[in-house]
């Protein structure tokens, strides 16, 4: 079996270097591919680090506690009988200084099939102005000028895509079949949870095309829209009020009322869970919402897969586990990618309503503000109600207004009439 | 009958054939080469070289005609056909020794004569000179190339009705002749016959000349042909030609036209005929084999390159497809010929070249584009030279600078394109050219300035 090299993955845009905080495994033990090796702490989370090939740790040159840049040789996976001197002796000792960082983290060995996936990609922040493109330009991603522009303008994320050119360039040929589901795209592992595909390419139409061609040309790279509804919470809170005061069960939050009524809402609408892909939109046939979680430095937006088909009380444990994890940057890299559709709140700052930026290749993006006692008007004269505005982020090359506003009516609906949300 | 043992044998050794031998070679595999005329084929021995010698004499006489434009006076010259043709066939003769020289270097064996398939990893050679070899090769390359189409009732016999082989070989030029065919092989034997004085009719049934070309092409070659007094007829069909007047008379449907020859250029087929490829069962597609990506025919084991290939018919496309063939044999992965990025060159005065998608094209396949041009009466190089005539013409992604098609009518124009050639393979925008620092004074300058002007940019014009 041949040797693999355990190097530095890049696990974030920005990232130029990791520390080791501790290494689960030592020299000696048999590695499984995807066995967890180490935790790496970057500049935006504590990530575990994965074994792609199998064998034995043979060695580890960055011990705990030092820091490496990515690219790095950090330890070396290969059987007991192989030759791993020369390998190990062309290791830069320490940190000093390091090879020129691959845009592969790791080399997989022979027998272990072709790497389609990064080994951890943290979403960019979602409340972030982040350009995308952006840092597939400045980062050390090897790609053709074409492929660059391509990317940017389709909203293709260069890192997560496995080049086909000379020595592992990414071409346009890449950035297209990414685009259109045929490529060394890469899905994260999924629980299946639910059977049938995971997701149809409808070919673009004329004017979608069109539509899709001369939108970035107005707002680069994504041309955004929003739409503003506001929703009576008063029988959502008394219905979270009485959830909350039975016995062992857990407790529900309004966010988690919001996830369960987008992943409903979205099953219903999927044109809103869509993401442009070259020449065609990728529509999904499962709702994973990325929810944006503040932390002291910064944000970062863990996934929570298969929301449609979770009830309210699972989803409530899981979102809870995943935030509480993500303040102590104790997220697996997958649980960081693949986010279909994603929820921004910012209500416990008491924000009244604020709009978020797209999380490509991601198609929408719903802010949610905070649950205001308002001055309501209604057919008894005036009174007071619960008022909670939400703001949705449309990619306009994947939909229009209308479909935004359909989604958010119903959206709004299910908040409205919370039975709804339990059954 | 004796039987060798070869690991590849190779059916022609045209630049597809002779490529692949060496490529193979290379690799480390034995090779036989299969040829029933000289290494080389018909490019080195009857088309592009030869042709290429001719067009450069062709040149040299129209730089006589204008040596008073460069203050030099002769008080006339004699320019000789037949020692034109005398020196083709000398730079010919050069290039093929040259291919008889590298097969020697690369310890490749030649059997001349014919071959035939006779089972799938076995090649009958009916030699040259009487007697018969057999070749067992774990696998065959054929590389057989194409030869003259001539048009339904007209028949080439190479003395009144040629095709390019009888133009290439015929010491004596015509004092008229129709060329039948403005594709590129026509307008370079227009070129060469009227730099010689012969009066030439330019004959296309298509609208106009070159007509594979961006349209603009068309129009300056048309331009710059008729001021050197070749008479074009495009939109015409040829419906007979006859023996009569000086030589055979061509009616147009209606116009007759008189001439003493008639050269036909009107398209070349693939040579498949004899190659004992139906009893193989190797599956045909419009007159030419087809090939996988790797170059192999439907039998296993059976590879064909070049023109018996399909289009472009192009010899810088069947040496591309020979490597690639030959990778394929040897083990490798190579990567497949990029159809959509052969450059194609036509040797006239002034020199076409182009790569990738006409405007036209382009538009048709709903790209949004856009179009820099730039003539060479304003490259300072091409003035010097006294060869103004011409431009370049950038045909790019509106949206991303994608470089979709680059068209150049000029001097060096084949020498030109190559920079676009790289820069599309490695999808290079607009950008990337611009900030590429061209050599002044150079013809490039032009490519630099049309790339600029696609970005509305250009700063001398």
């Amino acid at each position: 079996m041949a040797v693999t090299k355990v190097v530095m993955p890049k696990l974030s845009d920005a990232m130029e270097g990791g520390k080791i905080i501790k290494w689960l495994k030592k020299e000696g033990d048999r590695i499984n591919g995807g066995d967890i090796l180490a935790e790496v702490e970057t500049d935006k989370a504590d990530v575990e680090m994965e074994a792609f090939g199998a064998g034995v740790l043979r060695k580890i040159l960055v011990p705990a506690g030092e820091s490496a840049p990515i690219g790095a040789l950090i330890g070396v996976i290969a059987e007991p009988g192989d030759d791993i001197a020369a390998l190990v002796a062309s290791a830069p000792a320490g940190v000093g200084a390091a090879p020129p960082p691959r845009p592969a983290a790791v080399t997989p060995s022979a027998p272990v099939a072709p790497v389609a996936r990064p080994a951890a990609v943290v979403s960019a922040p979602a409340a972030f102005p982040a350009g995308p493109g952006q840092g597939a330009q400045a980062g050390r991603v090897k790609a053709s000028p074409l492929a660059k522009k391509i990317a940017a303008q389709s909203g293709v994320d260069l890192r997560l895509i496995q080049g086909s050119g000379p020595g592992g360039r990414i071409i346009r040929r890449d950035v297209e079949a990414a685009g259109s589901g045929t490529a060394a795209a890469m899905p994260v592992a999924v629980p299946a949870a639910v059977s049938g595909a995971e997701f149809e390419d409808v070919p673009l139409t004329q004017i979608r095309a069109a539509i899709a061609r001369r939108m970035p040309l107005s707002k680069a790279p994504v041309p955004h829209f929003y739409v503003t509804s506001e929703v009576a919470m008063d029988p959502a809170w008394e219905l979270r009020e009485q959830l909350n005061a039975l016995e062992g069960q857990p407790k529900i939050s309004v966010n988690d009322l919001v996830i369960r009524a987008c992943a409903l809402a979205l099953l219903k609408h999927p044109g809103v869970n869509a993401s442009l892909q070259g020449d065609a939109i990728r529509v999904y046939h499962r709702a994973h919402i990325g929810i944006a979680v503040a932390l002291d430095d910064g944000l970062i937006t863990p996934v929570l897969r298969d929301c449609h088909a979770k009830p309210l009380a699972q989803i409530a444990v899981e979102a809870r586990d995943l935030v509480e994890r993500a303040r102590h940057r104790k997220l697996r890299a997958q649980e960081l990618s693949g986010a279909t559709f994603s929820i921004s709140n910012l209500g416990m700052f008491d924000v009244a309503e604020f709009s978020a930026i797209i999380n490509p290749p991601e198609g929408a993006i719903l802010a949610v503000g905070s649950v205001r006692r308002v001055p309501v008007v209604d057919d008894t004269g005036l009174g007071v109600g619960r008022r909670m505005l939400l703001t949705i982020s449309c990619d306009h090359r994947v939909m229009d207004g209308a479909m935004g506003a359909r989604f958010l009516q119903d959206v709004k609906r299910l908040l409205e009439e919370p039975l709804r949300l339990l059954v | 009958m004796a039987t060798h043992k070869f690991d590849v044998a190779v059916v022609g050794t045209g630049p597809g054939g002779y490529v692949a031998a060496i490529r193979c070679a290379q690799l480390g595999l034995s090779v036989a080469t299969v040829e029933d005329d000289r290494p080389g084929g018909v490019c080195l021995n009857w088309g592009c070289i030869p042709t290429k010698a001719l067009l450069r004499n062709a040149e040299v006489v129209s730089l006589m005609g204008h040596a008073a434009d460069y203050g030099i006076r002769l008080s006339g010259f004699e320019a000789s056909y037949p020692e034109a043709v005398q020196r083709s066939r000398r730079v010919a003769d050069r290039m093929a020794k040259g291919v008889e020289f590298l097969f020697r270097k690369n310890k490749i064996t030649l059997f001349p004569g014919r071959g035939t398939l006779k089972a799938r990893n076995v090649v009958e050679v009916k030699g040259t000179g009487g007697g018969a070899e057999t070749l067992e090769a774990r696998a065959v390359i054929l590389a057989t190339g194409s030869e003259p189409k001539s048009l339904p009732g007209v028949t080439i016999d190479e003395k009144t009705v040629i095709s390019s082989n009888g133009a290439v070989r015929n010491e004596q030029a015509p004092k008229s002749i129709a060329v039948v065919g403005a594709g590129a092989v026509g307008v370079e034997f227009a070129d060469v016959f009227a730099s010689y004085g012969v009066q030439v009719t330019l004959l296309e049934a298509l609208p106009r000349v070159v007509p594979v070309e961006d349209e603009e092409v068309s129009k300056e070659l048309t331009r710059t042909f008729t001021r050197r007094g070749i008479t074009i007829k495009t939109g015409v069909k040829v419906a007979s030609v006859k023996p009569g007047g000086p030589g055979a008379v061509v009616d147009l449907g209606g116009e007759k036209l008189e001439v003493e020859q008639v050269l036909m250029a009107v398209g070349r087929a693939a040579k498949v005929a004899g190659l004992g490829l139906e009893g193989l069962g190797v599956q045909l597609e419009r007159g030419f084999v087809k090939v996988s990506p790797t170059m192999e025919t439907s039998v296993k084991g059976i590879y064909a390159i070049g023109d018996m290939a399909g289009a472009p018919l192009l010899a810088h496309k069947a040496m591309a497809e020979g490597v690639v063939a030959a990778e394929a044999i040897a083990g490798k992965s190579p990567r497949p010929v990029d159809y959509g990025n052969v450059p194609s060159c036509t040797y006239c005065h002034p020199q076409i070249a182009s790569i990738g998608s006409t405007e036209a094209r382009a538009r048709e396949a709903g790209r949004e584009v856009s179009v820099g041009r730039f003539p060479f009466t304003a490259n300072g190089k091409a003035v010097a030279l006294g060869e103004t005539e011409g431009f370049i013409k950038v045909v790019a992604d509106k949206a991303t600078g994608e470089i979709l098609g680059v068209h150049i009518i000029g001097p060096e124009a084949t020498e030109i394109i190559h920079e676009f050639a790289v820069g599309r393979t490695l999808e290079a925008t607009l950008e990337e050219i611009i900030h590429t620092i061209h050599a002044h004074p150079t013809l490039s300058e032009a490519a630099l300035e049309a790339t600029l002007a696609a970005l509305g940019q250009a700063i001398h014009i």
